[in-house]
């Protein structure tokens, strides 16, 4: 019984991996781009949960509704401003402009925030639970995120299936140059693509704030285990993303249920061991080339 | 050779002699100085030989700076090996982890290489966190004996380690200038400006990079054995440390002039000028380093090096042919 729980909190928790691995999905999807600084926006996300409560006093959730607008903003500029002018063949510049942007953000929270650990309190949905019948029980809160990973998901599958913009993004992904030729603004497809990705990073990081502890150097940690995701779920596919931070969180769940420092370090090896095995994830979408 | 070619030549012999006479007059602190700029100016000109090189950019280096302190304890304390020998052991038994490291490693490709390297810096640091023999996640020291059978005497001991320090930096960027300048440079340099055209014409990517990262490993676990015998006690954290082995070094690369050999001899002066003076303002000081090298990689991704070639065409080591 112990083991079934493991898994199943396992699996939720890999709703938040999801989460945490659609941006940064996303981004590369389409700009051919890894943000190495997409961990600690979720986390300043998370602040920003933080400060909102701080102020307001009203349940965390509603911090979704400042946080995701500014961050799209944010990711929409910073996209046109700075990140447009790293985009071409060489991926140097843009690692090591996102490795440095990854510091200078660490650093300015813990400059602002102090290195203590933070928590947001969603009030009674912290300490209620589901029960899923036979002695299974769930926290509420996992299993809202693991539903609202669902939902991110499907929006944005909903997005670049249905709509022109999704259209459009899924064009410049295969082939940037012909839809410029097609009198779009690649810039601005960018733009708006990475304002998308920003929009996940929000929802990630408000609902990191309500699930677990969180610091400034929490980070790094987060994008390791969004890319895991990526890769074992297989590039292109978002679906595939979701079951990636599944399979990756029951790698964890199982590993504490054997020893509590070998949690993280479960998921690790079984993200390797998947690497050598299938280098290419195990559901790739394949489109183009 | 021409008189350019002696007048550098002499100049590198006096800076080397300075350098070599060090701990006769150099004081304890000075010493200890030098001794991290040489071993970060070593691991700086490893990285830009991957990175500016190979195009193998790793966040994952402090693997094999936890994996050559590791090894090194290790030898010392249950195998008996004697310092100076274990420290060349280390260096070798970190290149052969990083065989099949490496193997994993290159099934990813650009910046999914980096993180991937990362990742497996992290296992490296879980797993030692892990062993109890090596003091698990509290660590362990260098036990007193060791480190007394080194040479006579504490000074004797300081002026070992700084020259073993002094000669794995000259080794390193004297061999990557003699690679850079050799068929290896040549293929190298090709396949960093253009791989399908270097391909086409018979340069072996692959086992090129692979050979590349297991030397670089080695190298960088001979330092890593080096920097953990000069602090005497090793824990994962600082072992498999990311931001004193790999934040820092790419900041040092990056601010000096990624791609060059002088960039990073810049770059590492620099650092430690502002260090001494910044060191105080704690994280402000990560935030200025951080922004120095976003602004260089924006304005000028060839970094102060490359601010100095827009006013003067000079070169210390030269690789290229003149024009």
């Amino acid at each position: 019984m112990e083991w079934v729980n493991a898994i199943v909190q396992g699996i939720l928790l890999g709703g938040l991996y999801a989460l945490f691995a659609a941006g940064l999905s996303l981004m590369f999807g389409i700009m051919r781009f890894v943000n190495l600084a997409h961990g600690d926006f979720i986390v300043a996300a998370a602040f920003g949960t933080l400060l909102f409560v701080d102020a307001t006093g009203v349940n965390p959730l509603w911090a979704l509704l400042p946080i995701v607008p500014i961050m799209m903003a944010a990711g929409y500029v910073g996209q046109r401003l700075v990140l447009n002018r790293l985009s071409g063949k060489d991926i140097l510049p843009s690692i090591l402009v996102t490795f440095g942007l990854s510091i200078i953000l660490q650093n300015l929270m813990l400059e602002q925030f102090s290195a203590d650990s933070q928590r947001v309190s969603a009030g009674a949905l912290d300490t209620s639970a589901i029960s899923l019948g036979g002695g299974l029980t769930v926290g509420t809160v996992p299993f809202l995120l693991f539903l609202s990973a669902i939902g991110v998901i499907a929006v944005l599958n909903w997005i670049f299936a249905k709509t022109a913009i999704g259209r459009q993004l899924r064009a410049t992904s295969d082939d940037p140059e012909t839809v410029g030729l097609m009198g779009l603004d690649k810039r601005h497809l960018f733009g708006i693509a990475m304002a998308l990705a920003s929009a996940v990073v929000a929802v990630a990081g408000v609902l990191l704030a309500i699930k677990t502890n969180f610091d400034p150097a929490a980070g790094p940690i987060r994008l390791l285990f969004a890319f895991e995701a990526v890769i074992i779920g297989g590039l292109g596919s978002l679906w595939g993303t979701l079951l990636g931070g599944v399979i990756l969180g029951v790698a964890q769940g199982l590993g504490a249920q054997i020893d509590p420092g070998m949690q993280i370090l479960a998921g690790h090896i079984v993200f390797l061991v998947i690497l050598v095995l299938r280098p290419q994830g195990l559901f790739p979408t394949k489109r183009g080339s | 050779m021409s008189i350019q070619n002696w007048a550098r030549l002499g100049l590198l012999i006096v800076a080397v002699a300075i350098l070599v006479s060090g701990p006769y007059w150099a004081s304890r602190g000075t010493m200890r100085l030098l001794i991290e700029v040489f071993y970060f100016l070593a691991l700086a000109q490893l990285w830009n030989l991957l990175a500016g090189y190979s195009g193998l950019i790793s966040v994952g280096q402090q693997a094999f700076v936890g994996l050559g302190g590791y090894a090194m304890f290790s030898l010392a304390m249950f195998a008996g090996v004697p310092i100076l020998f274990a420290l060349p052991l280390a260096g070798i038994l970190t290149a052969l982890i990083a065989w099949p490291t490496a193997f994993v490693a290159f099934r990813l490709s650009g910046p999914y290489f980096a993180i991937g390297t990362w990742v497996i810096a992290e296992v490296y640091r879980l797993v030692f966190a892990q062993i109890p023999a090596l003091g698990g996640g509290s660590g362990i020291s260098l036990p007193a004996g060791l480190v007394k059978a080194m040479a006579s005497g504490r000074s004797a001991r300081e002026s070992l380690i700084y020259w073993i320090a002094l000669a794995i930096m000259l080794v390193v960027v004297l061999g990557i200038w003699i690679v850079m300048r050799s068929r290896v440079g040549l293929s190298l340099s090709a396949l960093r400006d253009n791989e399908e055209a270097a391909v086409s014409v018979g340069v072996r990517t692959r086992s090129l990079k692979f050979v590349i990262y297991i030397a670089t490993a080695g190298m960088t676990g001979l330092i890593g054995a080096l920097i953990f015998v000069q602090k005497l006690r090793i824990t994962p954290e600082a072992a498999f440390s990311v931001t004193d082995w790999s934040v820092l070094v790419i900041f040092i690369v990056v601010i000096g002039g990624i791609g060059t050999l002088e960039g990073p001899i810049l770059g590492c002066i620099l650092f430690f000028v502002l260090r001494e003076y910044l060191a105080d303002l704690g994280a402000w000081y990560m935030i200025i380093l951080g922004t120095i090298s976003v602004v260089i990689m924006l304005v000028e991704p060839r970094g102060l090096w490359g601010l100095i070639l827009r006013w003067r065409n000079i070169t210390v080591f030269p690789v290229t042919r003149r024009k």
